[in-house]
């Protein structure tokens, strides 16, 4: 199996890799998946004073397709707001980097990493947590 | 000079040897004919070459040539060697022995014979990946009429105690059948001293084409016999028809003549530098090495690289060294390697794991390449692991809910 041009990039050069301090109020942890299944994502976002995500971080122990869509998945959220971010969709990833239907799982991990941060935002904001419908592929 | 791309997945296949090819060439072209014409120099000239390769064949596995079944490869043999000793001992008993590392080309076939109602035993490997002869011992019924086990493993290198097994076997009148897929062509195979009464081989795991392999039947003590899998021509005695794949088969004699001369240099030289990759990789910190390093192949080596998943890892360098992982992302499963679970290795391990097989054609300075790149992909992907990052922060990842996907 072939990876395409954008995953090998992201691969290569990772956007943003790096851990955010999860103690402070602002910041968003979403640690999603499994070291048994193969993949673990950890996503971060740090949020400014009017809703904005500021910066977004991630580390990911997982294959190549995985490491592309949290890389890209942080690239997405610098500059959102928080309600913005939930709204990405794991498709949107797949159609990015021509993920094959056998890595759409890690689009979905990405996304539900994604999810996972903002409600850890919430929370500590004292925010009712979202509620998603539950992922399909998994 | 260094030479790209590095090949070290010679587990997977090897390539032909230049001197392979060239003794099959002609039977393509001129000497084309069918083995089984008995009219006219063209079935003279291929019988003639397929008796030659015969012997070639024989000679490296201590058989008769008469001895030698030639199949399409060791899948096929694995298949006639398993349902054709069910079938064809069926008032003798109804039940095999086997393990649960086998290559899926034994372990379906015996599912395949559940199916029919036949039973199968799975004996469970221990950590080295080698079967406990005790339990060997207690698995055996009175309507057992084989035990197959693999002489070396695929995916680990294991070499399994095959003399041990046999004479077990030779006391309680039990027939032994090998996979030894992996193992003929790389270390002294002998069927008379190892007691195996059925092996299955292969050409191109030794330097031959793809396509040719062949199931030794045992003539002599006891004189052991197949139901033939493929009806036909009655080629091969009976036990196996179809027209000979005579250009193949010349190539596979020549390899297993070229690997009879070579095999103690070979494995002197690829066992020194195995040792000397595996010595390099496990320098990394958090690396294991999977199963038995005593009763090895001397060509190869498995290992994990804890906290970094193996098919990510061979992104790194796919470009330039081709190996293989027991992730499951290398597989459309998603399942990790049964192999490394049946060894004890949680998923996460197993997820981690890479097997370097060396071959014929592998340098040393391909070698030392390999130890940087790997070296310096693990690195960098550690960095980009949250669970590199646990780990350094001394946090149990035992006690974190993961969410199971």
């Amino acid at each position: 199996m072939a990876y395409s041009d954008k995953v090998i990039d992201h691969y290569q050069n990772p956007k943003n890799v790096g851990t955010l301090d999860k103690s402070k109020q602002n910041v968003g942890t979403g640690l999603v998946g499994a070291p048994e299944c193969g993949d673990v994502m950890r996503l971060q976002i740090e949020v400014d004073e009017n809703g904005l995500i500021k910066d977004a971080k991630f580390k990911t122990f997982g294959c190549g397709s995985a490491i592309a869509s949290s890389s890209l998945a942080t690239e997405w959220l610098k500059g959102k707001t928080v309600d913005e971010a939930v709204k990405i969709d794991n498709m949107e990833i797949v159609e990015e980097l021509h993920l094959p239907p056998v890595k759409i799982h890690c689009s979905v991990l990405a996304e539900d990493a994604i999810k996972a941060a903002v409600n850890d935002y919430r929370k500590k904001n004292g925010l009712p947590e979202l509620k998603f419908d539950e992922s399909v592929v998994h | 000079m260094l030479k790209f791309p590095i090949y070290l997945d010679h587990n997977a296949t090897t390539p032909c040897d230049p001197r392979v090819v060239e003794a099959m060439i002609p039977y393509f072209t001129n000497s084309f004919g069918n083995a089984a014409s008995r009219n006219h120099p063209f079935g003279w000239q291929a019988e003639e070459a397929v008796d030659h390769a015969r012997e070639q064949v024989a000679k490296l596995i201590g058989a008769d040539p008469k001895e030698i079944i030639f199949t399409s490869g060791a899948t096929e043999a694995d298949n006639l060697a398993i349902k054709g000793v069910y079938e064809m001992y069926a008032s003798k008993g109804n039940h095999i022995i086997t393990c649960n590392i086998e290559h899926k080309a034994v372990l379906d076939t015996c599912k395949h014979i559940e199916k029919e109602g036949g039973e199968v035993t799975y004996l469970k490997v221990n950590a080295d990946g080698l079967i406990d002869m005790q339990e060997l011992e207690a698995a055996i019924r009175p309507t057992t009429v084989l035990i197959a086990i693999m002489y070396a493993n695929n995916e680990i290198g294991t070499v399994m105690p095959m003399k041990e097994i046999s004479a077990l076997a030779k006391k309680k009148g039990i027939l032994v059948f090998s996979d030894a897929t992996q193992a003929v062509g790389k270390i002294p195979v002998d069927v008379n001293k190892d007691g195996i009464d059925l092996m299955a081989f292969t050409a191109h795991k030794m330097y031959g084409p793809k396509g040719v392999g062949a199931l030794y039947v045992r003539r002599k003590n006891p004189r052991v016999k197949v139901t033939a899998q493929m009806d036909g021509g009655g080629h091969e005695r009976g036990m196996r028809s179809g027209t000979l794949n005579v250009p193949g088969i010349v190539g596979f004699g020549k390899a297993c003549e070229i690997s009879m001369n070579e095999m103690e240099s070979e494995a002197k030289r690829l066992s020194a530098l195995r040792d000397k990759l595996e010595t390099e990789l496990m320098k990394i910190e958090e690396a294991y090495v999977n199963g038995s390093t005593q009763h090895r192949l001397p060509h190869v080596t498995n290992i994990s690289f804890k906290y970094v998943e193996g098919e990510g890892l061979l992104m790194g360098f796919n470009k330039d060294i081709a190996v293989s992982s027991g992730s499951a992302c290398t597989s459309a499963s998603l399942e990790p390697s049964y192999v490394l679970k049946a060894l004890g290795l949680g998923d996460d391990l197993a997820h981690s794991s890479l097997r370097f097989g060396l071959g014929r054609f592998t340098t040393e300075d391909q070698i030392d390449y390999t130890i940087e790149a790997v070296t310096k992909t693990v690195n960098k992907l550690r960095e980009m692991s949250p669970l590199w990052e646990m780990y350094k922060e001394g946090i149990d990842m035992n006690s974190i809910e993961w969410a199971h996907h």
